[in-house]
């Protein structure tokens, strides 16, 4: 206990995320046979949507730059794994072993899409940035719409717009088009799902504790001073953008590796939007924040289901009404006040 | 192509600087604005240990001048030379690297760090560790880190600072911030610390503390520094030699007695007196 | 001639954008927000018309007129109860927040009136039916070589009209001014007696007015009406703006155009389904050489 006290601020909020995951984790597993079956099929979902909220935050939060094409690097990471996952499925019959590469192919592609698309988005500010990590989840969709690829004894073939593969005897279509991937191995589980989700924290957190986070977060705060002190601005914003985009391509893949059949329209800007919602419901920079929000707000509509078609409506209303109440002026100081007063208490408590 | 321009022999060198090369050199340097000459035919050498004070009434310049050496705007005109070394087509990051570090008038701290990581960002040029050594922890990040914070807090307790360190920077009292600007800046390891304003808004006492901290700096790292400021008293006292800037243009160097006697200075600051 | 087919029907495509463009423009240029439930009023204007004509047999002025009506109407009252709370927010609340006037605009459409697509009647038309005479809904020249729509004509008149009368507005009356001066800074206008919330609340309701005119424009070209038909051409129209630089009114007006012309060329020399793409493309390689858009005032920050 000493230990724990002795650790910043961040340290401790850091273990706590880390501690209420594992704890989530093992309470839904031990509760796994009393769940719904609804329920049950949302737990990878939300794993999903869990490391893509907590990378978007490195992005948002961390970097302070407003991105609304994070769906796009998804998409990446979700049909690249799938034509990982299946042109392996020969060599590695393990599937945890499978899935996990197919991850970090996924995330590999995603991040080689983070990497080009920094290159603009970099040069830009606020809303034009904004605007051009839109176009490119739109341009992302409408490749992956029209993309073939297939797989025959002599390889992986592709083509754009038609289907030209081309396949020998036996082949495989694995990315058909507008009709997306089908006949996906299902090999994503919920503790594939955990794991994910660990790993991400891991790295988002101790990177925004290095050299590279400070010098992020340096920038998001103020440029101008992070130049005059050195900072290289483009190498830490490729830095932090890459590596969310990483992230959110390996959540790609274990999102599409959870169903038989995904289209690229799956990935839109709706979804981009999705995210984003839960990055700043949760609150900005603030991992578990994003955590809480993303699974709540997967089940949300889960739940709301007995005002079946008002359901969507329902959630329009309670999303303007908690951003119209977080950001109301009397309210913020009413709570300010409360958390005040519950920290004098507690130093008192310390005092005695 | 700038041309080469002997070194004004106006400039004032401390004596002890006199044998060593120059820490700064600006040789007619000058930037337009859309046909506006901010500054204009600005010379002036500093001496590696000097104090020294850039002023003026205001919009004359001064910022400009500040700007103008760390490359925030490039200089249309004229060269820059750092301990001989021409910094044209550095950027800021380049120059702040090649040891030109400075403050800001309004002052630009990153509010959300704390204060020792203000200190430790700044101390980037100095780390070695990867974005890999980094997330995986591995032994050269401790080394480094630790090494940092220790620095940090070095620095901080130049200024009193380290009961401060884990504070939220953007909480801290405005004299407080105001002396982390300098503690962030010395901590890029400069030889050449550029401050701008750094007494605005503070009380006498204050003043006199930090008359006192920038003679420490320089006694401590001896290093160069070059001050813009308002408050004639710190000037005087702790300058040895002084610019005058008016309508971007020099128009008086000297040491302090100098520049108290001139009467282009006195009838820049206080207006030309009516002819009876 | 099918290239002059293209590019008039490019130009009508893209003066539709427009007048969404201007929309977002105006918008963002005094409220300072990325207004996402834009799109949704255009549907909101499609629906109201659609309604007025089909269901009521009021004749279709009315029926755009009412659209317009309940737009303004809806576009100030969303400013003034999502909004206005929130001026002094963090911009990304904002955002959200007018993420979350969207799923409401589209949700009540689809409570309200089903996702049942909707066949929008076509009122651009000459001739009278009843007495006898040929109904038709485009005018043929050189032969019927080149074919353009009475609702392109009147698109493109629209726009052009709305461009020119907006830019009247703007430079030349009080309320005008008045916007300019709080696009510029909000604290000075009200300083000088400018009546801030009220222009914010006008420039909605502008706004708003003009899409609901896209809406039936809109709808008229593109008959299929359900409670998502906004969504694209909102996105496209945000990016129309940015395109021409946002916060500025020629800007939405080139942006529109150009974005119009593009798309349609995209699809009828490139490819159909891929032409989405280009246009998105064609957006980022713009910005990369022009980062503040077309028109767009580059900013620097003082130091």
């Amino acid at each position: 206990m000493a230990y724990f006290k002795k650790l910043g601020k961040t340290a401790r909020r850091n273990y706590l995320t880390y501690g209420l995951v594992i704890l989530a984790f093992v309470i839904l597993q031990v509760m796994m046979g009393s769940l719904s079956s609804s329920l049950k099929g949302m737990l990878v979902p939300i794993c999903a949507y869990v490391v893509m909220a907590v990378s978007l935050n490195l992005t948002v939060g961390i970097l302070g730059e407003l991105s609304l094409g994070h769906a796009g690097f998804m998409s990446v990471g979700a049909f690249m794994g799938v034509v990982a996952a299946a042109s392996l499925q020969e060599i590695i019959p393990f599937a945890p072993v499978r899935l996990a590469i197919s991850m970090v192919v996924g995330a590999a592609f995603a991040a080689v899409a983070g990497f080009l698309i920094g290159i603009p988005v970099l040069r830009l500010k606020g809303d034009y940035l904004a605007i051009v990590t839109l176009a490119f989840g739109e341009i992302i969709k409408t490749i992956f719409t029209n993309l073939y690829v297939g797989l025959d004894g002599s390889g992986l073939h592709m083509s754009l717009l038609e289907d030209k593969t081309d396949l020998a005897e036996g082949g495989k279509l694995i990315i058909a088009g507008p009709m997306g991937m089908g006949g996906i191995q299902k090999i994503s589980t919920f503790s594939a799902g955990f794991v994910l989700v660990m790993v991400t924290l891991l790295i988002v957190f101790n990177l925004v504790k290095s050299r590279d986070g400070r010098a992020i977060m340096a920038i998001r705060d103020n440029r101008i001073a992070a130049e005059s002190i050195g900072i290289n601005i483009t190498k830490y914003k490729m830095i932090a953008f890459v590596t969310s985009a990483a992230l959110a391509g390996a959540a790609g893949t274990l999102f599409a590796m959870n169903y038989s059949t995904i289209v690229a329209t799956k990935f839109d800007f709706n979804t981009s939007i999705l995210v984003l919602v839960f990055v700043v419901l949760g609150g900005l920079g603030n991992m578990l924040g994003s955590i809480i929000a993303a699974a709540v707000l997967t089940i949300l509509p889960e739940a709301l289901r007995q005002f079946a078609d008002y359901r969507m409506l329902v959630y329009a209303i309670v999303l303007i009404l908690v951003m119209l109440a977080t950001n109301n002026p009397t309210l913020r100081a009413y709570l300010d006040r409360f958390k005040n007063k519950f920290r004098r208490r507690n130093s008192k408590k310390e005092a005695v | 192509m700038a041309k080469l321009v002997p070194i004004p022999s106006d400039s004032l060198i401390p004596e002890r600087d006199i044998n060593k090369a120059p820490i700064l050199e600006c040789i007619n340097l000058g930037i337009t604005f859309g046909g506006l000459k901010a500054v204009e035919d600005f010379n002036l050498t500093i001496g590696r240990t000097e104090i020294a004070g850039l002023i003026g009434p205001n919009g004359a310049g001064k910022t400009t001048v500040f700007n103008l050496l760390t490359k925030v705007y490039q200089p249309t005109k004229g060269t820059i030379l750092l301990d001989g070394m021409d910094t044209h087509g550095m950027d800021t990051i380049k120059v702040n690297r090649a040891g030109i570090a400075r403050t800001f008038q309004n002052i630009r701290l990153f509010q959300d760090l704390s204060v020792v990581d203000n200190v430790k960002t700044a101390m980037d040029n100095q780390m070695h560790y990867n974005m890999w050594e980094g997330i995986f922890r591995l032994p050269r990040y401790w080394r480094e880190e630790r090494t940092a914070h220790e620095r940090a807090l070095e620095l901080l307790s130049l200024f009193h600072m380290e009961e401060l360190a884990k504070v939220r920077a953007g909480s801290l009292p405005y004299g407080a911030q105001r002396r982390l600007e300098i503690v962030r800046a010395l901590a890029t390891n400069p030889s050449l610390l550029l401050l701008d304003e750094p007494a605005a808004g503070m009380n006498p006492s204050e003043t006199a503390e930090l008359m006192e901290n920038i003679r420490k700096i320089r006694d401590t790292f001896q290093i160069a520094v070059m001050l813009i400021e308002h408050d004639m008293n710190l000037v005087m006292n702790i300058c040895e030699g002084i610019c005058v800037l008016n309508f971007g243009r020099v128009i008086a160097k000297g040491s302090p007695e100098d520049i108290q006697a001139n009467p282009a200075v006195i009838e820049a600051y206080l207006g030309k007196k009516k002819e009876a | 001639m099918s290239f002059l087919n293209f590019l008039i029907s490019g130009i009508s495509l893209g003066s539709i954008y427009a007048i969404i463009a201007l929309g977002y423009t105006m918008v963002y240029g005094i409220a300072k927000m990325l207004n996402f439930a834009h799109g949704d009023v255009i549907m909101v204007g499609a629906y109201i018309c659609f309604f007025a004509v089909s269901s009521y047999g009021l004749p279709p002025v009315v029926g755009i007129l009412g659209a317009v009506v309940v737009c303004t109407i809806l576009g100030m009252a969303v400013e003034r109860l999502a909004y206005k709370p929130l001026r002094q927010a963090p911009s990304l609340a904002v955002l959200i927040t007018a993420i979350g006037v969207s799923y409401f605009l589209q949700n009540s459409a689809l409570l309200l009136w089903s996702s049942n697509p909707k066949m929008f009647p076509a009122f651009f038309t000459l001739g009278n039916a009843e007495a006898g005479e040929e109904v038709t809904n485009s005018l043929r020249l050189f032969d019927g070589q080149l074919t353009i729509s009475y609702v392109t004509i009147v698109t493109i008149i629209t726009c052009l009209v709305i461009m020119i009368g907006l830019m009247a507005f703007i430079s030349q009356t009080k309320m005008g001014k008045a916007m300019r001066a709080c696009s510029e800074d909000k604290g000075a206008a009200q300083l000088m007696g400018i009546n801030v919330d009220g222009t914010i609340s006008m420039t909605f309701a502008i706004g708003s007015g003009l899409a609901a005119i896209a809406g039936v424009l809109l709808c008229s070209a593109y008959p299929t009406l359900v409670p998502t038909t906004g969504s694209m051409p909102g996105i496209k129209a945000f990016t129309a703006a940015v395109f021409g630089g946002i916060g500025s009114i020629p800007g939405a007006f080139l942006g529109g155009l150009l974005l119009g012309v593009i798309e349609t060329f995209a699809k009828a020399y490139i490819s159909m389904q891929l032409s989405d793409a280009i246009v998105f493309g064609v957006l980022i390689v713009v910005l990369l050489v022009k980062p503040a858009g077309l028109l767009g005032k580059q900013m620097r920050e003082k130091v």
